[in-house]
């Protein structure tokens, strides 16, 4: 499976939220997306999503555009994770990650074997199965991610798109998010994510994708991306590095003024 | 294990009841009946009086009872389900006074009299208008309090407009007309509206019947819904449509008959684990069960001059309206 998105271009209220948007997403890695708020990562999320259907460009599921499958051929292909876990009624935690199935199951039919099957993995993935029976709203902050990264692994699609699943997490469960995220890549499935924290993102990510100002800055292993120049281009931050079981991390130092950074 | 119920045997239960509440409001009236050969007579097609009170007065009175209930019933929970609010429902919202007006406009022209389906497509215009505006105005990102002023608006407006439109008619009853559209009844009512309300009904409930899955989808939000692989515009319209062809029909055979999409959803909603789907179809047997049974009640009462149909079930639901809004607001806070 292979997402593509040529020269994707959003326009939002006259402004360029994107500008000429090239990426590529194989089965099988995690692929981060960064950058400063505003640079357009969530705009690119959603356009890959085909939720946001962009001005210019298009985006290619296998070589064949996204806008050319029926909505439901669609929705099998691309899991789509929301930002924060809007949930209207009180539904169990398991009927909630059951909701991933409707894809498979259209307006008439039951739950087969196949999305049982599909359900009971994707709640052991994320360890929501001690929860099964209670509703959302008994639930904490990293509890309620999990089980919303559940049903969007039930929909059991070749691609999944995360927006921030680690945003307002505390350390424990957003390392526990990540392990989720990578090993679900790790079973084949491209994953997308969009990242805030950039010490999760080196050493997570097999790719990062750094927007700024709706266009991508650089793309490549985090290693490559997270450069000093780029840092300061995009964020004008700059970052503290520092090492740990030969893994890079940094840590957002100080804010510079625009001589600083060259501009 | 409550959800476990809202099965086969949640449903069952709630057709025997369904059933059972016809046979008594068949049986139900200002004469006895001598039930038993009343039946062999309208079978065999003698015009005993027994035939003719059953045929033509207890018969249809039940039937429409039953599909007037099981239309509001089935359009309460769809609306909450589409605006993902507990307290949407056709008549509080104004949706059946807007199409209590499109009949009265199709009465009072003498559109319906040049040919009968006239009543109920002005009803189902009438309950469109209502419905779409809403939807446009608190369908998508609009608070509770949003809703319900909407709602509140579009309420007035229409009882004023059929105020004003009856009022305009040479109509020496007009007082009397306005009190039926808006505080509907059952009474002296024949196979004819049956026949005129019932298929559009049926159009209306499976329009809002095949928009299951997309309000169980709904429960995560528009994006979440959207991304499920379904076309929100196209299923937000056909749901709009359905609750528009049934409540409009209804409405036009009935008068406004509120509250019963309201309380029959919230009662019957934790039995199917609060999935908007599978509320769907219990809603539709609830709210005839509950029509049926006000029905039965304002017959049994003896108030001297009969109790309205509208009146009663306004009487019992606009308390518990009113424990949702407390409820809710205490929830909120």
């Amino acid at each position: 499976m292979q997402l593509v998105a040529n020269d994707i271009g959003i326009r939002l209220g006259g402004r360029a939220v994107l500008d000429g948007v090239n990426i590529a997403v194989e089965g099988g890695e995690l692929v981060g997306l960064i950058g400063p708020n505003g640079a357009g990562k969530t705009s690119l999320l959603r356009a890959l999503a085909h939720l946001a259907p962009p001005a210019t460009g298009r985006v290619l599921c296998d070589g064949r555009p996204l806008d050319e499958f029926p909505p439901i051929e669609r929705a099998r292909r691309t899991a789509y994770l929301a930002q924060g876990a809007e949930v209207h009624w009180p539904l169990t935690v398991e009927k909630l990650v059951a909701l991933g199935r409707l894809p498979h199951r259209g307006s008439w039919g039951g739950e087969s074997e196949t999305d049982t099957a599909a359900i009971a993995r994707a709640m052991q993935a994320t360890d929501v199965g001690r929860f099964r029976g209670r509703t959302i709203a008994t639930l904490s902050g990293g509890e309620r991610m999990r089980v919303m990264l559940a049903r969007a692994l039930a929909v059991e699609a070749p691609i999944l798109l995360a927006d921030e699943p680690v945003a307002a997490l505390d350390p424990y469960h957003q390392l526990q998010v990540m392990t989720v995220l990578k090993s679900t890549a790790g079973r084949g499935t491209a994953v997308v994510a969009v990242l805030h924290d950039l010490s999760l993102a080196t050493r997570f990510c097999d790719r990062l994708v750094l927007l700024h100002g709706g266009r991508v800055l650089a793309v490549g292993r985090p290693a490559e991306v997270l450069g000093d120049e780029n840092l300061r281009t995009a964020y004008a931050v700059g970052f503290a590095r520092g090492r740990r079981d030969e893994q890079e991390f940094l840590v957002a130092w100080n804010s510079l003024q625009p001589q600083d950074i060259g501009r | 294990m409550t959800a476990r119920l809202g099965g086969t045997r949640l449903l069952a239960g709630l057709a025997a009841l369904a059933i059972a509440l016809f046979i008594a409001s068949a049986l139900i009236g200002q004469v006895a009946l001598p039930i038993g050969s009343g039946i062999a007579d309208v079978w065999h097609g003698r015009p005993s009086p027994a035939a003719l009170i059953l045929f033509q007065l207890r018969l249809p009175r039940a039937l429409l009872g039953l599909l007037v209930g099981m239309t509001l019933g089935l359009a309460g929970a769809v609306m909450q389900g589409l605006l993902r609010n507990p307290l949407a429902e056709p008549g509080v919202l104004g949706v059946s006074a807007m199409a209590a007006f499109g009949a009265v406009v199709a009465f009072y022209t003498g559109l319906s009299l040049r040919f009968a389906l006239a009543l109920p497509i002005g009803g189902v215009i009438g309950a469109f208008v209502a419905v779409a505006a809403l939807a446009g105005l608190a369908g998508r990102r609009g608070s509770i309090f949003v809703l319900l002023l909407a709602g509140a608006a579009i309420n007035s407006l229409a009882g004023a407009l059929t105020a004003l439109a009856l009022n305009l008619s040479p109509n020496p009853y007009a007082a009397f007309e306005i009190l039926f559209w808006l505080m509907g009844s059952l009474v002296d009512r024949s196979f004819e509206h049956v026949e005129l309300a019932a298929p559009l009904m049926a159009v209306g409930w499976v329009l809002m019947l095949s928009g299951g899955g997309a309000l169980d989808a709904l429960t995560l939000g528009e994006e979440t819904a959207r991304s499920l692989g379904f076309a929100l515009e196209r299923v937000r319209f056909r749901l709009i449509l359905g609750t528009a062809f049934a409540v409009g029909a209804a409405v036009a055979v009935s008068g406004a008959i509120g509250f019963v999409g309201l309380v029959v959803p919230h009662l019957l909603r934790p039995l199917v684990g609060h999935e908007p789907r599978r509320l769907l179809v219990p809603s539709a047997l609830g709210g005839g069960c509950l029509v049926l049974a006000a029905d039965i009640a304002v017959r049994w009462l003896r108030t001297g001059p009969e109790l309205r149909l509208g009146v009663l079930t306004a009487l019992i639901g606009a308390p518990f309206f009113l424990l949702l809004v407390l409820r809710l607001r205490r929830e909120s806070v």
